[in-house]
């Protein structure tokens, strides 16, 4: 990945999409992106079936992870959520959870593609969580959804300009869930594309270039441990600001 | 309270645009000479659907089932528990009960042959001073009867004592009837017959 043989570091290089699966992916337009998608679902998938196989009534590893991860996402609806629907949009939210994670996670290993690293893919997720977020709030309350862009006990000079605020503190939603995201793990990948190009850059030198090629290391070890709690971490922002958006849908205020 | 809501979110996305913009050009999230950055979404679009859909056809009510077939178990078993453990509160009780009906059956019975007992001493008591009271009234019966016989003799003895006495002296025996009398009064002078 590290451009050797050349003084500059290609950092944005790994973000490159190219077909996947040969000819047939190719023909399809079908990407490593999408590979590492279907990767990260099967997963999510490999996870529950083979972790809740065993039916046990006192589960081992496995069915702990599935079912740990079954029940926080379950709080995580009923508490933000609230409400008897709640459960409704637990599928959902337990889909986006665990796809972004497993997407976070994947990246970081070596080689890994990491497709929440591209912003049209985490804009299409937001878009999703949007336009869900707006479908649910006109079918719970109708017209009556509207007035949540008009905040209560303000002066009527005032409104025009509130609503306004108020709308487009809505719509860019959509552009803070996905940037988020994306620029998340994409930094955390420049940062470690940098250290580890500084690794071989370096280390080439010789002998003077050996101990900070070696601090380098020591940096790209951290980095991945930061990369680990960043993954986990933007993939609970991500679905806990769904929830909170759906509370907002269900609730209005 | 509203504003500083949103006022973060809108900073954090005008902040993180700032060096998105900046990497615009050479970005390739952003290239959009190739296809594949749009095909990727679609292909995603349809990959995250087919996972939604397996996920909550499929995968999130085999958890639930789990989860629920555990939870009733765990309510069941603790009804059980519950039933056990009154069951054995009131074999317990029962235990209790017997033992202090026992205590006081025994207690009962303990009295009554110390009643008993104390009433047959009474009774032989009873008896046995009637006894002595008969036996007491008895001797003094024949004390009695022992000094009647002995006063009825004494006026004998002394009328045949005076007589010989006054045969003696005089040389002829003495008008029984004077004599009779003059014992009589002696004797009763004397307490005696």
């Amino acid at each position: 990945m590290a451009a050797e043989g050349s003084n500059s570091i290609d950092a944005l290089g790994q973000f490159q999409l190219h077909s996947a699966l040969g000819a047939v992916g190719g023909s399809v337009n079908f990407t490593q992106s999408n590979l590492m998608m279907i990767i990260a679902g099967l997963g999510v998938m490999g996870l529950l079936w083979m972790g809740m196989k065993p039916r046990a009534m006192v589960p081992g590893r496995l069915q702990s992870a599935a079912e740990m991860g079954y029940e926080t996402i379950m709080g995580m609806c009923t508490e933000t959520i609230g409400g008897p629907k709640s459960r409704k949009y637990f599928p959902f939210v337990f889909t986006l959870f665990f796809f972004i994670l497993f997407g976070n996670l994947l990246g970081v290993f070596p080689l890994f593609f990491t497709f929440t690293s591209h912003v049209m893919v985490t804009l299409a997720l937001s878009l999703t969580v949007f336009l869900l977020v707006t479908f649910v709030g006109i079918k719970e309350h109708g017209l009556h959804w509207f007035t949540y862009f008009v905040p209560q006990g303000i002066p009527r000079a005032l409104a025009p300009l509130m609503v306004t605020i108020e709308i487009i503190s809505y719509l860019s939603r959509i552009i803070s869930l996905s940037v988020r995201l994306f620029a998340n793990m994409m930094a955390g990948h420049v940062m470690l594309e940098v250290f580890g190009s500084f690794i071989v850059m370096l280390g080439g030198l010789g002998l003077l270039g050996y101990f900070p090629a070696a601090l380098s290391l020591g940096v790209n070890t951290m980095l991945i441990g930061f990369e680990l709690l960043v993954a986990t971490l933007q993939a609970y922002v991500f679905a806990i600001l769904t929830c909170i958006y759906l509370h907002d849908a269900v609730h209005l205020h | 309270m509203k504003m500083s809501r949103w006022t973060m979110p809108l900073l954090g996305a005008g902040l993180l645009m700032l060096p998105a913009a900046a990497m615009a050009k050479g970005m390739p999230q952003l290239d959009f000479t190739t296809p594949l950055t749009l095909s990727q979404v679609v292909w995603g679009a349809l990959i995250f659907g087919f996972l939604y859909w397996v996920l909550s056809t499929t995968g999130l009510p085999m958890v639930a089932s789990v989860l629920e077939e555990r939870a009733t178990k765990i309510s069941r078993d603790l009804d059980e528990a519950r039933v056990a453990k009154s069951s054995a509160d009131a074999g317990m009780a029962e235990a209790d009960q017997a033992t202090a009906k026992a205590r006081a059956e025994s207690q009962a019975a303990i009295n009554a042959a110390l009643n008993d007992a104390k009433s047959a001493a009474a009774a032989q008591a009873e008896t046995l001073n009637v006894r002595l009271e008969k036996q007491l009234q008895d001797a003094e019966a024949q004390i009695t009867r022992a000094r009647a016989s002995a006063m009825s003799a004494i006026r004998q003895v002394a009328t045949e004592t005076a007589t010989t006495v006054v045969t003696r002296l005089t040389g002829s025996a003495p008008d029984a009837g004077r004599l009779d009398s003059a014992i009589g009064s002696a004797l009763a002078a004397r307490g005696i017959g």
